[in-house]
């Protein structure tokens, strides 16, 4: 037996390390580097951690994610015109989604927006494009006003408590209600087990939960996190998070959204705000492509006959049909119990019902378009 | 981690017993992780040792699977495809992948003791 290759994580240089890595490897993880940290990919199962989060609660440390204080006078205008949401409409309390473009359209990265005041914002991105990102928002630090970017991503540690118990375990430990925020709204100066906190309401998972900030990491993240698996939710890895968010339909960057990806292509148009008055980087060139019509866009598949990986081809058997696709994300269906991939495939093989082919090593298997999300949880 | 007395090794985990079964070691499901999926050979093909019999899958990697012995399958354990958490759960019982009609005898396999050591170091 060999491992071929095929699994998950990159490094480059020394890796870092979260305030809770101590805690991890105490803890049996298996860890491994990903975004330029060692993190813990699994504890004991990835399925059982997977099912967790379904269906009670756990716990993730993503102290890995990289986050930038954006602030002063100019900051919601300079925001308007790096992403392609609508940041300068977004109510001091609430948070948002968006991508943030090159200005050939490909994706820089996808990212959380917090408003934390009028002029006071909190950009989460990814850590595996921590430089790049501090590259592009520096700059494009030049208008209408300059703004001051802080990179805090070494300090602040994160921490995502997500499933249907989410919110009595954080009510339990909080001093601050968190109860009432609607889905996207944060609360500033939250105690969670003594220790001040961020608290939104946001994920990537699929299910309801938070993502705990705590702004100074250490022992404070330590014993947040203590805290809340004392109180019963159930640490889970970077490999169920990957699972969680692919039945969710919750893109990843370096697969769904790339630099050679647009955001219209990975199926996010609902967050390019068109109507934004001002001009944002990359709006032209999207613009043009949503005029031309896409040539190819992401869809569901359920495969038949094996797991569908990111890098296999998809093809269509109709007789005279042209091009290929490429699966973005795929794995085993924890909540299916059924191999599930994201794949970009021409746009005239994207409806759902269509059947498509994946190339599996030296196998060809049947794969079927299916409606996104795989997974939706019920409306409580 | 159990590593089962009487059968023979390879340095890639897995095992052979006198029967021309084969199957991985704890040890290997123990760094695999959650089996979601396994793919063999069909009965009838015939292997040679040090080749690829199959893939493993675990929810994050696909690992190769490596013939212990040359000769030709005459089983699969067909319960995999339901249940491929058999690996995980009873890897040299009713997790087994394959059994093969031997031609000679494989060289180079480690005894059960040789194997222990092998994976202690």
């Amino acid at each position: 037996m060999g491992n071929n290759g095929r699994g998950m994580g990159e490094a480059e240089g020394e890796p870092l390390r979260t305030p809770l890595y101590e805690w991890h490897v105490a803890h049996g993880a298996r860890m491994a580097a990903f975004g330029g940290y060692v993190m813990p990919m699994e504890y004991k199962s990835i399925l059982r951690e997977h099912q967790s989060v379904r269906t009670a609660v756990g716990i993730f440390d993503v102290s890995h994610m990289a986050e930038f204080w954006v602030t002063g006078d100019g900051a919601a205008a300079y925001l308007d015109r790096l992403v392609t949401n609508w940041p300068s409409r977004l109510e001091v309390g609430h948070a948002l989604y968006t991508p943030m473009c090159y200005p050939d359209g490909g994706t820089v990265d996808d990212l959380l927006i917090l408003r934390l005041g009028e002029d006071r914002f909190l950009l989460v991105t990814n850590a595996a494009n921590h430089d790049d990102d501090a590259a592009w928002l520096q700059a494009n630090n030049l208008w209408p006003a300059r703004v001051d970017i802080a990179d805090v991503s070494r300090a602040v540690g994160l921490i995502a408590v997500q499933g249907p118990d989410a919110v009595r375990l954080v009510s339990s430990l909080a001093t601050s209600p968190v109860s009432d925020l609607p889905g996207f709204g944060l609360r500033e100066d939250v105690e969670v087990a003594g220790i001040r906190t961020i608290v939104s309401r946001t994920g990537y998972t699929g299910e309801d939960g938070f993502e705990i900030y705590v702004p100074e990491t250490g022992h404070e993240t330590l014993a947040v996190w203590e805290a809340l698996a004392a109180a019963g939710a159930v640490p889970v890895g970077l490999g169920a998070r990957d699972t969680l968010r692919l039945e969710a339909r919750l893109p990843l960057y370096g697969h769904e959204l790339s630099s050679e990806i647009t955001p219209l292509e990975a199926g996010l148009s609902p967050f390019v705000k068109w109507e934004k008055p001002d001009d944002f980087v990359g709006r032209e060139a999207l613009w043009r492509q949503k005029e031309a019509g896409l040539t190819r866009r992401l869809v569901g598949l359920k495969v038949e006959g094996g797991i569908a990986r990111a890098g296999y081809p998809v093809h269509s058997p109709e007789a005279g049909a042209h091009g290929v696709g490429l699966v973005t994300s795929g794995s085993h269906s924890p909540t299916l119990g059924v191999p599930i991939a994201l794949a970009l495939v021409p746009v005239a093989w994207a409806k759902v019902g269509t059947e498509l082919q994946v190339s599996i090593r030296t196998r060809t298997v049947p794969a079927r378009v299916v409606r996104l999300p795989f997974y939706r949880r019920e409306a409580v | 981690m159990q590593v089962k007395d009487g059968l023979r090794y390879t340095r890639e985990h897995e095992w052979l017993d006198g029967q021309g079964r084969v199957g991985v070691t704890d040890y290997a499901q123990g760094q695999l992780g959650d089996v979601v999926f396994v793919e063999l050979p069909a009965v009838g093909q015939r292997v040679r040792q040090g080749e690829s019999l199959g893939v493993v899958e675990s929810v994050k990697s696909v690992s190769d699977l490596y013939c212990p012995a040359t000769g030709t399958v005459v089983a699969v354990n067909e319960q995999l495809a339901e249940r491929p958490e058999l690996v995980n759960q009873d890897p040299f019982g009713d997790g087994w992948l394959v059994q093969l009609d031997l031609e000679g005898e494989p060289e180079g396999l480690l005894s059960a003791d040789d194997y222990r050591g092998f994976i202690e170091e």
